[in-house]
């Protein structure tokens, strides 16, 4: 082996981002250490050199800030309209991101990447707005502060004691196609602004002073120096896997980063990131659930929750692991995914505490081999200056729309109490009964009954008080001396500390056992709410019962009211054509739907994009193709936004998706046969037609022909003869024809049905004079008893039924063999049935024979088509009845149709 | 123009038709004329004087329906009607304005010189089996003046619609007659609607007057059209 080939894996990936970065636009991104060294001048500088090149260069939005000489660069410029948005009274000026798209430019230039959008913009930030640029193929050219990048964003806090809000995740640094470092010594930057060439805001200008001092500008240009350095150094890296240049191969590197809940995390998180960044490795941030986190309050749930999103926005893979302890949690996981370094916090346990109850560290490394372990220290406090800003993160408060939880169960509590005490009472109770009887340390053995009750029904609280409470009433009343609190024999202080402390442990076991099956039965319930949604699905047939199915269970576990939208056939998103259910969105906002669909991200509140709608738009797929989008409105976000209902909620839109394209799968199948079918037919047609309608077309041109050739000449029997014939033949073709005439119209639907009321006999009675000559060798028997009901059928058709059925059994049975026909009164209709004793049906074949062009006999000289039987069956379809044929136990076949009688016969007034 | 040599007008647009009709015909000691128009077919009707038209109804230059309409302006004399199989309303529209008789294309010379006696022998003589105003068929008399019918001798008691409906048929017996025609002329015009009044009548009749009801001798259903008493 080649130790210089480079791993074809990874080539594939790179290629496969190439590709990518070929197909978006590129990103160009001037990158400076504070404001005022010029990127705006720089960027609009490079516009112009582009310009002059003939590109199409379109200024989107650039911020001078009334710089004369940053202001004439502009000239001779198109610059892009703002958006005026109208906010509280003040005039926004934002980045026009739709008509940016509109005008499609080939380079835009897009100002202050890190920018936060008006409220009421289709995303919050404005990286998001260039990110779609992008990826809309459009080269961006904007500019950047080192202060906002999310990884250093902490650090820079720290230095300059100012912390901004607005970041730019690290990944939008990472991706850009080139940076360029607009760089300014900080002496020349000072002067700068002492000429006021630096835009300052007024109301800023005590903090920006503060930030302007020459040792944060020192640091701050370092970082800027040092991150363009790291970039080059990557590029250089990734230069060297392309040649292979790379003497030794580095080891894929998998990092984990643990965090808690509590202030270390966020610090934990960006040292993760740039731990990563540094070793070019994966990272991923986990979150263990344990029963005691799991009773955490809500706030703090949302904490962790903005850390993991936190986490991901800088490129990390996040997980919530749901386990009783961190520690095992933890190992088997970085087993599972080969992680081989851990980054965790110092534990917060020290001395004693520790060494009784042990840490997550601690664990780790007696249990996790070829796993190095990182710590991170907590600053000290005396180093932490404002401990609070350090909470920021996680004090923010809720994620946006998510509402507090408030129903606490202080009254079930309170009960917990009533019962401790009363449980004391009554082992008092009893033991003052059998005391005397029973050993002193049996007596103790009651009150501990007592405890473990308590423990197990009403948790910690309630139980240390029904300890302590017992050990004091059994001191008081059983111990010597008597009705004092005082001990006369020390041995019974260690029976009165052993009840506390079993008193705890068993009340803190059952409370982890409780949450733990809190935990286990809400997994269930997600299983079991996972299963019953896929088992619907499954039977489900229709798209339409696709929806409805998942529209259900997903109000039923969101408590959310949801839409599910489907393109049109130009891609437009469409309202659906149902009636909707209880459980159904109405007025889902069509334009996010649109975006979600076109570009398979979702959005909507709690979201990156227009997180001003009100519902949340999600698009579902099945293999890359967005099917649609789902509009889910939920009462309470965090039951959207927590991890494991997330995961809930994507598993139930791949499943949804899946149901949707198998149901698609299913009809484009159908349809292939049914074309496939219809194929069939049109050739059975036209063998029959032929073979049909030439037979007697042969005789009757044969025998036209032999009366003009031979004229005069034949005798006058044989003239006779060939006459009959030629009008036999011809009257064959005409039925022929009329047959698929008929079936031709019933097949097209197009036929009107003339419905009037009838009496059974008087079709009987004109179908039987038609045929009068046909069946004139037979007897026909009617049996007709009274009572019977008139039809409401077009009479037409329904005496056609019976003419074919009656031809049908003239041809197929011996001439002279007497037929039947018989009606009776059936369950709300009428059945009418033509019997003969012929020889029967083949056996199998009695559903076939309805099938069009079908023949029992094939070739057989008195053959029709084999359409007869078919326009009976429609016939008898369209009218909502049904027909069948089957052998008679005495020998014959016997065809039997029956028609519905829906609604009350006409009643003559008198 | 004798009587032995009645005079026939065939208003047809088809000349195989028009051809095969007239050799039929003329065999038969009929005068035949032909006109491929309704507009030549209606002069044509007024000029020669016929016995009797046989009009198709599917003409290139206007509906048949107003053809008849036309000739019944002067003539009442017997019109025949060849119609497309799958046209009924065309051919009940040409009976309820005064066409006679119709015949559903394709038809064979025999069925077609059949109508044509029968409507013929109405013309030179209605009603041949009515004399003194009593109507016998077979074994049915009808006295139309005492109302009286008897079938084999043996009087049949009707109620009053069902002898109207009887004298109506028997009165028109051997044309064709179409539902609105009867319903207009037993119930009145207000019950053009109630086309199973008729049909339900109609079975209390056949119980009454035929040997077997499924297999009418005298009143004969015409299929989604109308009935005909068979003389």
């Amino acid at each position: 082996m080649n130790a210089e080939r480079p791993d074809p894996d990874e080539l594939l990936a790179r290629v496969e981002r190439e590709n990518a970065k070929a197909r978006r636009g590129r990103l160009k991104i001037f990158f400076g250490a504070a404001a005022g060294v010029g990127k705006t001048y720089a960027m609009l500088l490079a516009a112009r050199e582009r310009r002059a090149e003939n590109l199409d260069v379109l200024v989107g939005l650039v911020e001078t800030h009334g710089r004369k000489e940053t202001q004439a660069l502009l000239e001779g410029l198109e610059v892009l309209p703002s958006r005026v948005i109208d906010y509280k009274g003040a005039k926004l000026y934002e980045f026009d991101i739709d008509a940016a798209l509109k005008r499609r430019p080939a380079i835009i230039l897009v100002d202050e990447l890190a920018h936060t959008n008006a409220p009421g913009s289709r995303h919050p930030k404005r990286w998001q707005d260039i990110h779609e640029l992008l990826e809309a193929g459009i080269d961006v050219y904007t500019a950047l502060n080192v202060q906002h990048l999310e990884s250093l964003n902490d650090d820079i806090g720290h230095i300059s004691g100012i912390r901004v809000w607005e970041t730019v995740p690290d990944t939008v640094f990472e991706d850009a196609n080139e940076i360029e470092l607009v760089d300014l010594p900080p002496d020349e930057l000072l002067v700068r602004l002492k000429e006021g060439k630096v835009y300052v805001p007024h109301q800023a200008q005590h903090a920006l002073d503060h930030f302007f001092r020459k040792g944060n500008l020192i640091a701050l240009r370092e970082l800027a120096l040092r991150q363009t350095a790291s970039r080059v150094d990557a590029q250089m890296l990734n230069y060297r896997d392309d040649h292979a240049i790379r003497d030794v191969w580095q080891v894929n590197e998998r990092i984990l980063i643990c965090i808690g809940s509590n202030a270390l995390a966020e610090r934990l998180v960006r040292a993760g990131k740039r731990l990563a960044t540094g070793l070019r490795a994966e990272w991923i941030v986990a979150y263990v659930e344990t029963p005691q986190l799991q009773r955490m309050s809500a706030e703090k749930r949302d904490g962790v929750l903005r850390i993991l999103r936190l986490a991901e926005q800088l490129g990390a893979e996040t997980v919530t692991l749901s386990a009783p302890e961190i520690g095992q949690a933890l190992i088997r996981f970085a087993r599972e995914r080969n992680i081989n370094k851990i980054v965790l916090g110092k534990p917060s346990r020290r001395g004693w505490r520790r060494w009784l109850m042990g840490s997550v560290v601690d664990v780790l490394i007696s249990n996790a081999h070829n796993i190095n372990i990182y710590l991170l220290g907590s600053p000290l406090r005396s180093e932490r200056g404002d401990p609070h800003a350090e909470l920021a993160l996680i004090r923010k408060g809720p994620l946006p729309g998510l509402r507090q939880r408030i129903p606490a169960r202080t009254q079930k509590r309170y009960k917990g109490y009533i019962w401790a005490v009363a449980v004391t009472i009554l082992s008092t109770v009893v033991g003052d009964m059998v005391f005397g009887q029973l050993e002193l340390a049996n007596l103790v053995m009651l009150y501990l009954l007592g405890v473990v009750y308590i423990a197990t029904r009403f948790g910690r609280g309630p139980s240390i008080l029904a300890s302590v409470l017992g050990v004091g009433v059994f001191d008081f009343m059983f111990v010597q001396p008597y009705y004092s609190f005082s001990v006369a024999d020390s041995q019974f202080l260690i029976t009165l500390l052993a009840m506390l402390v079993v008193a705890i442990v068993i009340s803190n076991l059952m409370v982890n056992v409780r949450s733990q099956a809190k935990v286990a039965s809400h997994r269930e319930r997600r299983a079991a709410v996972l299963y019953a949604m896929s088992k619907d699905l499954a039977a489900s047939q229709t798209e339409m019962d696709v929806v409805r199915t998942a529209v259900r269970h997903l109000e039923t576990e969101f408590s959310s009211r949801n839409v599910i939208l489907f393109p049109n056939k130009n891609g437009r998103m469409v309202y659906p054509g149902q009636k909707p259910l209880a459980e159904s969105l109405l007025g889902a906002d069509l334009s996010v739907a649109q975006w979600v669909f076109d570009h398979n991200e979702m959005a909507g509140q709690g979201t990156n994009t227009l997180p001003g709608a009100a519902a949340i738009y999600f698009p579902f797929q099945n293999e890359d193709k967005v099917l649609g989008v789902l509009a889910l409105l939920p009462v309470n976000l965090r039951r959207v936004f927590l991890p494991e209902q997330q995961k809930l909620l994507e598993t139930f839109l791949r499943q949804i998706g899946q149901a949707i394209a198998r149901i698609r799968f299913a009809e484009q199948a159908k349809l292939t046969h049914t074309q496939i079918e219809a194929e069939r037919l049109r050739n059975s047609l036209l063998s029959a037609i032929s073979h049909d309608l030439r037979t007697p077309l042969a005789t009757i041109i044969g025998s036209a022909s032999t009366l003009a050739e031979n004229n005069g000449q034949l005798p006058p029997p044989d003239r006779l003869d060939l006459c009959r014939a030629i009008i036999d033949e011809a009257e064959r073709m005409s039925s022929l024809i009329n047959n698929i005439l008929d079936m031709a119209r019933l097949d097209a639907g197009a036929l009107e049905l003339n419905r009037q009321w009838h009496p059974v006999e008087e079709i009987i009675g004109t179908v039987l004079t038609l045929l009068q000559k046909k069946l004139a060798d037979r007897q026909v028997r009617v049996n007709l008893p009274p009572g019977i009901p008139m039809l409401y059928a077009d009479s037409v058709m329904i005496e056609q039924v019976l003419i074919n059925l009656l031809e049908n059994a003239a041809r197929y049975t011996p001439p002279g063999s007497p037929l039947e026909i018989n009606t009776e009164v059936a369950k709300r209709a009428v059945k009418i049935t033509v019997a003969d004793h012929g020889p029967g049906i083949p056996k199998g074949q009695e559903e076939r024979l309805f099938e069009k062009f079908y023949q029992t006999r094939h070739e057989a000289a008195q053959s029709g088509v084999g359409l007869g039987l078919a326009i009976c069956r429609a016939i008898v379809q369209v009218h909502g009845g049904k027909i069948y044929a089957r052998n008679r136990q005495t020998g014959g076949a016997e065809f039997t149709f029956v028609l519905p009688i829906d609604q009350p016969p006409p009643v003559i007034e008198k | 123009m004798s009587k032995n040599n009645p005079v026939i007008i065939v208003i047809e647009d088809d000349p195989p038709i028009r051809r095969f009709l007239r050799t039929g015909l003329s065999a038969q000691g009929f005068t035949v004329f032909e006109a491929d128009t309704g507009k030549q077919g209606i002069v044509e009707a007024g000029v020669r004087k016929p016995d009797l038209v046989i009009l198709d109804l599917g003409l290139p230059d206007m509906d048949g329906v107003e053809v008849i309409k036309a000739i019944r302006n002067w003539s009442t004399l017997p019109i025949i009607i060849l119609s497309a199989r799958s046209n009924d309303q065309s051919k009940i529209d040409a009976l309820d304005v005064g066409a006679d008789d119709y015949l559903t294309k394709p038809f064979s010379i025999g069925e077609l010189l059949a109508r044509i006696r029968v409507a013929l022998r109405h013309r030179a003589r209605p009603l041949e089996q009515l004399q003194n105003n009593v109507f016998t068929t077979a074994n049915l008399k009808i006295d139309l003046t005492n109302r009286l019918v008897s079938l084999d001798n043996r009087e049949i008691h009707l109620t009053p619609i069902q002898y109207r409906l009887l004298s109506v048929l028997v009165k028109h017996a051997g044309k064709v007659l179409t539902h609105q025609q009867i319903l207009k002329e037993v119930w009145g015009p207000s019950y053009q609607e109630n086309a199973h009044y008729l049909r339900i009548y109609m079975s209390q009749l056949r119980h009454k007057l035929e040997a077997d009801p499924t297999q009418p001798q005298f009143l004969l259903t015409e299929s989604g059209v109308g009935y005909r008493f068979k003389v």
